[in-house]
This record gives structure tokens, C-alpha cells and sequence, in this order.
């Protein structure tokens, strides 16, 4: 039988899209409207005390006679802002670490558009990182030195965080490279690091860097703690590192680098301009975990005696002056925790979206 | 004048013979078209060309530099030989324009305007000038193809291997690649091409190997290899392609 169409299909416009996905979220099936039930008991039960202790009961002016048997204590916060966040540094040369933090902030703001990916921004990176070491430590053009043990608050977290993922991204790409390498001893080697290094908890690793460190240097030689604390902290990026690329690279097909090298590109070239963007961009989710892990461990510091933003916290909690403001402070650091580690995973998101135009 | 000289070449993958004494020497604008089953090795040897795959005995002279398992050596070979892959293996995270500048600047250090206007024009001469600034996954599978030889013609080669370059492709998108290529054979360039395109084959080549296993079994122009083959298996293998 043959068929041969006389007439055209019309062309319809699409049926009606059911219901809107926030309404049937919230009240769709039996699971849903008891979740949201519960989580709207819980609301309707908390959100007023923590909005008369935050508010109504909160004490924005006057001084620590007020904060007696009164709700949040700001003011707390308002007068030890500055001792939270640059530590023990000394009071007259806060403009330094107040400095640094801007650069800082500066530089990885500027960094985040793909045009501004330059030889010229890593060079930046490079002088704005050892200014800052220069700015915070002292002893040139006429600086007070002031002792890495001295240094406090988030200028400590943010340089231990940006050093010990520039170093250890490096590193841990050398890591993931040996891994996957026909040596049989690099292969060996590698494992046994990043095995090593994952293993044993960051904790134990900072105790052992201090304690182990001066049984192991030749006498008379002293290792600052912050360069111990940033080596651990280096390492285990480093082997967390790897294996999240070691990741990417096994997802970049074979022919790729064959395409690239039949190019007459050179094995540096292959791997960094080829292979190396492609394993990322299939690994962005985990990557933007392991750096908001390396940004929350620095807060480890506390236990060997570095003062980075929570122990700095812990300190003027002990100020007998005051009622001890403890969800105050805690809730002070957690905002700023949660800012710069929300920036990485929002970051991370935008770079998915950018770099999944290529399709694939 | 002879551009490429394969002379006794062998390979081995493991315990298995893969090229077994090869020997095929192509002139410069001689356009080779390399045939046979499955298997027969022809991947292998075209790979061998430019070093992506390491041959163990013999010697293959490209443009009077050896084949040799010495990088500087092996990326001046590649700079002269041009390879198109069967999967394009174009850099899905560079647009085309990007993937067309980036060996003429890193590799024959062009600048970035000379580079692009090179590339610009290669792209027009493949028709797909206006996609230069979309990504290969945006484009069909032809114009990626396409694409691929754009690229590999930036670097200006004295050769350009072809690895079955309209095998991935829907039978819509065949013809606008191979016209492309017969383009480029009447341009002059020294072309080495496994197919199974035998139109194109039969239109194009100066001469058709045909390999299997491993050897080469015959070689012939293409007017003698269609009409009159010699061997008894190129006549079993152009029965079969030819139902
Ligand atoms: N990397 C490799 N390791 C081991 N064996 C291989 C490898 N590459 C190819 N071979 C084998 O060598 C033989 C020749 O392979 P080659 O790819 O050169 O064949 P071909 O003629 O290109 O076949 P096709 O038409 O299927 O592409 C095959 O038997 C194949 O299984
Ligand atoms: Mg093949």
C-alpha cells in the first residue's frame, strides 16, 4: 500500500507544562507537604527568638554593662572587628595586614574573568603575593619587623589558603603526571604520597610538622611555624589536588593529545593549552569542593599556635570585660567563612556554565 | 622528487606484526590513496609518518628529515605534515579560529594577526569562514571536519595524511569534505589517504596501495587497480566494497 500525504499537518502550539516546580516542590506529594510542614514548625518556633535576641533585645549602642541579660551583644563585635580579624598584630601598623587583605581580594576579584587569564596577571600574582609577605613580616624600607608568630586573623587565613593552593596545585599536577607515568618507581612514589597524605588526619600532620620538624632540622636551624603549617597544608592540597585532576585527565580521550602533538606542539604545550583545560573543566564540582575544604583546614592552624580568624575569635572571647559573646563571634567568622567559600562554589558554577558553551 | 621514503618499515604491537616490511615512496604532489580491510595496518602505517606511532625497524624519511624517536626532530616532521583524524579531534574548549592560530603561533611562532588572517582565509576556502568563532561542538560533523583541515593547512605542510577522513560522517556530509580534498589535490598537495571513498579514490590518486595484514600486496594506478588488479585478494576486497 502506498500513502502519499494531500493535506498538511497543522503545526499546534505545545500542550499546557504542568505545574510550576516551586509550588509542586513544596506541596507536590504526601513527602513533600510533611517536609515542608516540618521545616515550617521549626521556622515558626525559631525564627522569633532569634529575631527578638538579634534585634529587638540586641545591643547596638552603650558598652559592656548593656550586653548583661540583653540579647546580641554588636557592640561586641563592633569594638574586637578589628582584633578578629588582623589578630595580635600590633595596633599602630594595622594598615598592613589591612593592606594585604585588600590586595589580596583585589587581585583574586580581578583574576576571576577569563581575559584577564594573563602572563602578566600570574606575574602579578607573583609580585602581589611576596609583597604581602614583605608587607606583613617588615624589616624592609623602614617596616617594623614584625614575627610571623605576630601575624593574625584573616590576613594568616587567606595567605596559608592562597600559597598552599598555588603551591600545591602545581605540585599535585605533578602528583596526578606521575601517577598515570610508565615509570613504574614515579607511579610508586606518587601513590604512596597522596595515600600517605590522605590518610593520616590534617590535624595529626600540623602536630607531627611541629613537633617532628626540629627533631629533623640540623641543629640551630629554626622553621617558623607558619612556613610549617604551610608546608602540611601545601602537601595535603597538593594530594587532594591530584587526584581530583588525576580525575579530569583520564576523561580526556587519547586522540586529543595525538591531535595536538601531530600539531608539532611540545609536550608542555600539550599538556597545559590541550589536556590540561579539558580535565578541569570535566572536574569543576570536585575541585571547587577540595578548595573549599583547603580554605576551612587552615582554621587548624589554631592547635600549633598560628592565629589565623578562629583563633582570634577565641581570644577575645577570653576578655573578662565583656558577657562572652560566643554565637556572636562564631557567627561574625562564620559569615566570612561562608562568604569567601560560597564566591569559590558560586565561581566554580559560573565557570561550568562559561566553559560548557563548547558543548561536548 | 620524493618527499616521503618509507623503505622496510616493521611494527609490532606486542607480539603481534603489525607493519611487516613495508616500503612506499610518494613524490612531492603525488596524490596516494592506501586501501584494505579492517585491521590491514593501514592506520599504523600513515601514524608512522608523523611519529604518532613508533615504527621498530626500517626508516621513513619525511622532506629529508628520518623518522626518529628524538623530539626536536619529530616536532619539525610534524610542523611539515599535516593529519587528518577520522573523529576530527578538534579542541572542543577552543572556538575554530583558536584551534586554527594556536600551532601557527606556538609552534612556527607567527604573530597573532598573521596567524589569523592565515587562518580566516583557510577557513574561507573550506566554506566555513562564519563559524570561526563557534565552538566544534556547535558545528555538524562536515564543517568540523572541515574545520580539522583547516587546521592542519595553517601550518603550512608539504603533506597532508588523511585517516579515513569521511568515515564518522553521514552519507550528507561525505561529499562536502571530499570536495574539499579534491580541491586540495588539484591545488598540488602531496596527499597520503586511507579511504574506502573508491570514487574518490578512483577520481583523485595517482596511485592505490592495498594493504592487508600488514604488507603491502599491490600497488597500481587507479586505472590498473580498478579495471585490472593483480592480486587475488584486491580482487576479493573490490568485490566486496563494490557488491
Ligand atoms: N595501540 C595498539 N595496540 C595494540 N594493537 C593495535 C594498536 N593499534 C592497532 N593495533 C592492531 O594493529 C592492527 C592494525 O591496526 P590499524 O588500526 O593500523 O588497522 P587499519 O587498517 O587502520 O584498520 P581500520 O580500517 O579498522 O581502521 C589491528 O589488528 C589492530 O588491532
Ligand atoms: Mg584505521
Amino acid at each position: 500500500m502506498t500513502f502519499v500525504r494531500s493535506a498538511p499537518e497543522p503545526v499546534l502550539p505545545p500542550p499546557p507544562r504542568g505545574r510550576d516546580p516551586a509550588a509542586s516542590s513544596t506541596f507536590g506529594s504526601a513527602a513533600n507537604i510533611v517536609t515542608t510542614l516540618v521545616i515550617a514548625f521549626f521556622a515558626e518556633r525559631s525564627l522569633p527568638h532569634f529575631l527578638a535576641w538579634a534585634f529587638t533585645n540586641g545591643v547596638w549602642r552603650g558598652d559592656a554593662a548593656d550586653c548583661r541579660d540583653a540579647g546580641a551583644c554588636w557592640i561586641f563585635l563592633h569594638e574586637k572587628a578589628p582584633f578578629i580579624l588582623f589578630g595580635i598584630y600590633p595596633e599602630a601598623e594595622r594598615w598592613r595586614p589591612l593592606l594585604v587583605v585588600s590586595v589580596l581580594i583585589g587581585l583574586t576579584l580581578w583574576t576571576m574573568p577569563h581575559r584577564h587569564w594573563t602572563r602578566a596577571t600570574l606575574l602579578t600574582w607573583v609580585v602581589g603575593i611576596a609583597g604581602s609577605l614583605l608587607a606583613m613580616a617588615g624589616g624592609v624600607a623602614g617596616l617594623t619587623p614584625v614575627p610571623p608568630s605576630a601575624w593574625g586573623g584573616l590576613p594568616v587565613t587567606l595567605l596559608l589558603t592562597v600559597l598552599s593552593l598555588a603551591l600545591g596545585f602545581p605540585l599535585g599536577l605533578g602528583l596526578a603526571l606521575a601517577r598515570r607515568s610508565r615509570l613504574p618507581l614515579g607511579r610508586w612514589l606518587a601513590t604512596g604520597t597522596v595515600e600517605i597524605l590522605r590518610g593520616v588526619p590534617v590535624l595529626t600532620l600540623l602536630f607531627i610538622a611541629a613537633v617532628m620538624a626540629p627533631l629533623l632540622l640540623p641543629d640551630g636551624m629554626r622553621v617558623e611555624t607558619f612556613v610549617r603549617a604551610l608546608v602540611v597544608f601545601t602537601l595535603v592540597s597538593a594530594a587532594y589536588l591530584s587526584e581530583v585532576l588525576r580525575g579530569g585527565l583520564q576523561g580526556v580521550p587519547r586522540a586529543q593529545m595525538e591531535s595536538a602533538q601531530a600539531l608539532g606542539l611540545r609536550r608542555r604545550e600539550v599538556l597545559l593549552i590541550v589536556v590540561l583545560p579539558q580535565a578541569i573543566r570535566k572536574v569543576l564540582p570536585p575541585l571547587a569542593s577540595t578548595i573549599i575544604v583547603v580554605i576551612k583546614n587552615t582554621s587548624l592552624v589554631m592547635v600549633v599556635g598560628l592565629f589565623d580568624l578562629v583563633s582570634a575569635g577565641r581570644v577575645v572571647l577570653n576578655d573578662p570585660a565583656w558577657p562572652m559573646p560566643y554565637a556572636e563571634t562564631y557567627l561574625m567568622i562564620a559569615l566570612v567563612y561562608f562568604a569567601v567559600c560560597h564566591g569559590v562554589a558560586r565561581y566554580a558554577l559560573h565557570q561550568e556554565r562559561v566553559l560548557g558553551e563548547g558543548g561536548r | 622528487m620524493t618527499i616521503l621514503d618509507i623503505a622496510g618499515v616493521h611494527k609490532w604491537y606486542g607480539d603481534y606484526h603489525a607493519l611487516r616490511n613495508v616500503s612506499l615512496r610518494v613524490d612531492a604532489g603525488e596524490r596516494v590513496v592506501i586501501c584494505g580491510p579492517s585491521g590491514s595496518g593501514k592506520s599504523t602505517l600513515i601514524r608512522c609518518v608523523n611519529g604518532l606511532a613508533a615504527h621498530d625497524a626500517g626508516e621513513i624519511v619525511v622532506a629529508g628529515e628520518t623518522v626518529s624517536d628524538d623530539p626536536a626532530a619529530l616536532r619539525r616532521i610534524r610542523t611539515r605534515v599535516g593529519m587528518v583524524f577520522q573523529d576530527f579531534n578538534l579542541f572542543p574548549h577552543l572556538t575554530v579560529l583558536q584551534n586554527c592560530v594556536l600551532a601557527p603561533m606556538r609552534v612556527s611562532g607567527l604573530s597573532a594577526g598573521k596567524a589569523r588572517d592565515m587562518a580566516l582565509a583557510l577557513l574561507d576556502s573550506v566554506r566555513i569562514a562564519e563559524q570561526a568563532d563557534k565552538f566544534p561542538g556547535q558545528l555538524s560533523g562536515g564543517q568540523q571536519q572541515r574545520a580539522a583541515i583547516a587546521r592542519a593547512l595553517c601550518m603550512q605542510p608539504e603533506i597532508m595524511l588523511f585517516d579515513e577522513p569521511t568515515s564518522a560522517l553521514d552519507a550528507e556530509m561525505v561529499k562536502e569534505v571530499l570536495d574539499i580534498m579534491k580541491a586540495l589535490a588539484r591545488a598540488g598537495m602531496t596527499m597520503l589517504c586511507v579511504t574506502h571513498e573508491m570514487a574518490f579514490a578512483r577520481e583523485v590518486a595517482d596511485r592505490i596501495v592495498f594493504m592487508d595484514e600488514g604488507q603491502i600486496l599491490e600497488v597500481a594506478d587507479a586505472q590498473t587497480f580498478f579495471t585490472d588488479p593483480g592480486h587475488p585478494r584486491t580482487r576479493v576486497f573490490l568485490d566486496k566494497i563494490s557488491l
